[in-house]
């Protein structure tokens, strides 16, 4: 009897970590106020072909083209007479996918190259870091137009280019808070009770160095998007007919003036999704933090 | 299981004998002698007090018993380091981690502020300790109860098991610290001057619950600090560190009772205010400690010795044993040596 009560306090116990950083997240309104934004735009890029028609993403309507926003069409129709709704809710789904694969390419290649700088030092260091440096002085889209002029022009490309241009600040932020981590005193507390370096990677250094980390990888989605959009609205990137948001603001903007709509209902989207990557990143870091507890 | 047998034969002999050990630090530009041929004993369950001014090669020692020195810098470039008769120094890294580090030899370090996990409760750092050594193979629950345990050990109620560090005071982040370090019930702890950054009616109450501990498990100590105040309260053995050598080492009766002295303890105890008398001024030894990588030839003292004479500046000193459990490391004494310990 008493055996059972303990075991289940101790599953209580791992439970209550999760409540109480559910309890913890709740409390910061713009914490909340994110996700449900991104709650909302998950769940139009989920349920995609529920709430919007496929078919319409692609159909060219030319008698109905350039129509305000109607019964019919909830947010208009575009130049060729398309559903602008069912483009935009199924681009939530191109520019979620964009974001989130680019962001955790980039941070898991920059997250080994700054670990590796930080634990080896020395001249390997040196080389990463000034790889690095080079990486981060040019500019992301001229980074993205390059590849893809000798690449060629497709999504997978475009992922690549912008994990790439993002690479740098992952690989400098997990160097930096590493070593900052390493050298703390209870680090060296932890091999003095005699804990294996695995556990001291995996539970003293890496959770104390987490917290920029994750801002930084939310943060990045959000960047991620935002470039995926400009750089589709160059016309370098995912290629017509997809509906991304900025290809789709690219079209829009010579009727700008005359159909504000066009741009409107994209241009509020990638707002929203950017919007809420920051905020839950932002109220992950603090929920996480003991420290910020009340 | 282990190849090593860690227990005393004959359960007698000393839990830590230090033979002629030597550390340095070595970097591209220089190398820095910290710790130069220090030998001493630590009886088991006694208290081995170090004492010195900052620099004098007492942290280096300390860590390099736990293997603890900084990777690229820190060498142990002679002696031996006997636990229970065992060189550590033959071990292996792994070897040290699993069966020695917390589980027979303890440290607690000096700044009990960032010496715990900021992002853990106290109940799983205390857990953590247990957990990697468990020689009995205890089950969770009974690796918990001996968490609650040992916080009550060190006064601390156990309904705050699950909080984090940054809710408690100095002291009692130290009191947790300590928890830490005899979850396992180890044979030997060492105290990096454990209560400096504590004010003292706290300092007080630390020293008085390890002096308690010390009683109840039968704990052996090396109590580092700079405090001869501490010295006296806690302390069965002593030992006084100058430049990395011993100066001075006998009991600790030796150390305040008797007539002699190196000149450096002489020192230090002048430099102790005195509560009785009115002074204007204190009186520090005057000058610095010698360079540590550019150390004296002859005694490391000379240069601050009021007693300096010819022979000082020639030749280094040897440790004269003045009593059977008495030893100076000063020429003044050669003629009321009873024997020259080489070393």
């Amino acid at each position: 009897m008493a055996v059972a009560d303990k075991n289940k306090g101790i599953a209580l116990k791992r439970k209550g970590k999760v409540k109480e950083f559910w309890r913890r997240y709740k409390k910061n309104k713009s914490a909340m106020v994110g996700l449900v934004l991104l709650l909302f735009i998950l769940f139009c890029a989920i349920f995609a072909n529920v709430i919007a028609d496929e078919e319409a993403v692609t159909r060219h309507n030319p008698e109905v083209r350039r129509q305000g926003p109607s019964a019919e069409h909830w947010f208009g129709t575009d130049i060729y007479g398309r559903d602008i709704y069912s483009r935009v809710i199924f681009g939530s789904r191109i520019s979620l996918t964009i974001g989130v694969l680019s962001a955790a390419l980039s941070l898991f290649l920059g997250g080994i190259l700054g670990a590796v700088s930080a634990y080896f030092g020395g001249w390997l260091d040196d080389i990463i870091m000034r790889i690095m440096d080079m990486l981060m002085s040019i500019p992301a889209t001229l980074l993205a137009l390059t590849l893809v002029a000798a690449l060629g022009s497709s999504t997978t490309n475009l992922v690549i280019a912008l994990a790439l241009s993002n690479l740098p600040s992952f690989a400098r932020l997990t160097r930096s808070s590493m070593l900052t981590v390493v050298d703390s005193d209870y680090v060296e507390a932890a091999k003095a009770y005699g804990a294996r370096n695995g556990h001291i990677i995996f539970k003293e250094v890496l959770p104390n160095a987490m917290g920029p980390i994750i801002v930084q990888t939310t943060q990045s989605v959000s960047n991620m998007i935002l470039t995926a959009s400009s750089l589709s609205f160059l016309g370098v990137g995912v290629q017509a007919p997809a509906p991304e948001w900025g290809a789709m603001l690219a079209e829009a903007r010579e009727f700008m003036r005359q159909f504000p709509y066009m741009i409107i209902s994209p241009g509020i989207f990638i707002i929203i999704t950017a919007l809420s990557f920051n905020l839950v990143g932002d109220g992950f870091r603090d929920a996480l933090d003991p420290r910020l507890k009340d | 299981m282990s190849e090593y047998n860690f227990d005393r034969p004959d359960n007698d002999g000393y839990v830590l004998e230090i033979k002629d050990l030597e550390v340095i630090y070595e970097t591209d530009l220089e190398t820095v002698h910290a710790v130069n041929s220090v030998s001493l004993s630590v009886r088991p369950g006694k208290t081995f007090g170090l004492v010195g001014e900052t620099g004098a090669g007492k942290t280096t020692m300390a860590l390099s018993v736990l293997r603890l020195l900084p990777d690229r810098t820190g060498k142990v470039t002679n002696g031996e380091i006997l636990f229970n008769g065992q060189n550590l120094l033959e071990l292996s890294d792994e070897v040290m981690r699993k069966e020695i580090n917390g589980e027979r030899i303890s440290m607690i370090f000096q700044d009990p502020m960032t010496s715990l996990n900021p992002i853990m409760n106290i109940g799983d750092q205390i857990y953590e300790a247990l957990k990697y050594h468990n020689p009995e193979n205890k089950t969770k629950e009974e690796l918990e109860k001996r968490v609650e345990d040992t916080l009550e050990l060190v006064g601390i109620s156990k309904n705050r098991k699950n909080e984090y560090p940054h809710q408690f005071s100095g002291g009692m982040k130290q009191r947790v610290i300590i928890a830490i370090a005899l979850a396992c019930e180890p044979e030997l702890l060492i105290a990096d001057e454990p209560t400096t950054a504590l004010d003292v009616t706290i300092q007080a109450q630390v020293l008085a619950m390890m002096s308690e501990l010390n009683e109840k498990l039968g704990t052996a100590t090396v109590l580092i600090t700079h405090d001869l105040g501490v010295v006296a309260n806690m302390c069965d053995d002593a030992a006084v560190m100058y430049a990395g050598e011993i100066v001075e080492i006998g009991t600790v009766e030796d150390l305040f009772e008797s007539e002699d002295h190196h000149p450096y303890t002489v020192g230090l105890f002048g430099s102790i205010p005195n509560l009785d008398e009115e002074t204007d001024r204190l009186q520090p030894i005057e000058g610095l400690m010698p360079d540590p990588t550019a150390l004296p030839y002859g005694c490391h003292f000379q240069e601050r010795c009021p007693k300096c004479f010819d022979r000082c500046i020639k030749e280094h000193p040897q440790l004269l044993k003045i009593s059977d459990t008495h030893f100076i490391r000063c020429h003044l004494f050669s003629d009321k040596a009873l024997e020259v310990n080489h070393d």
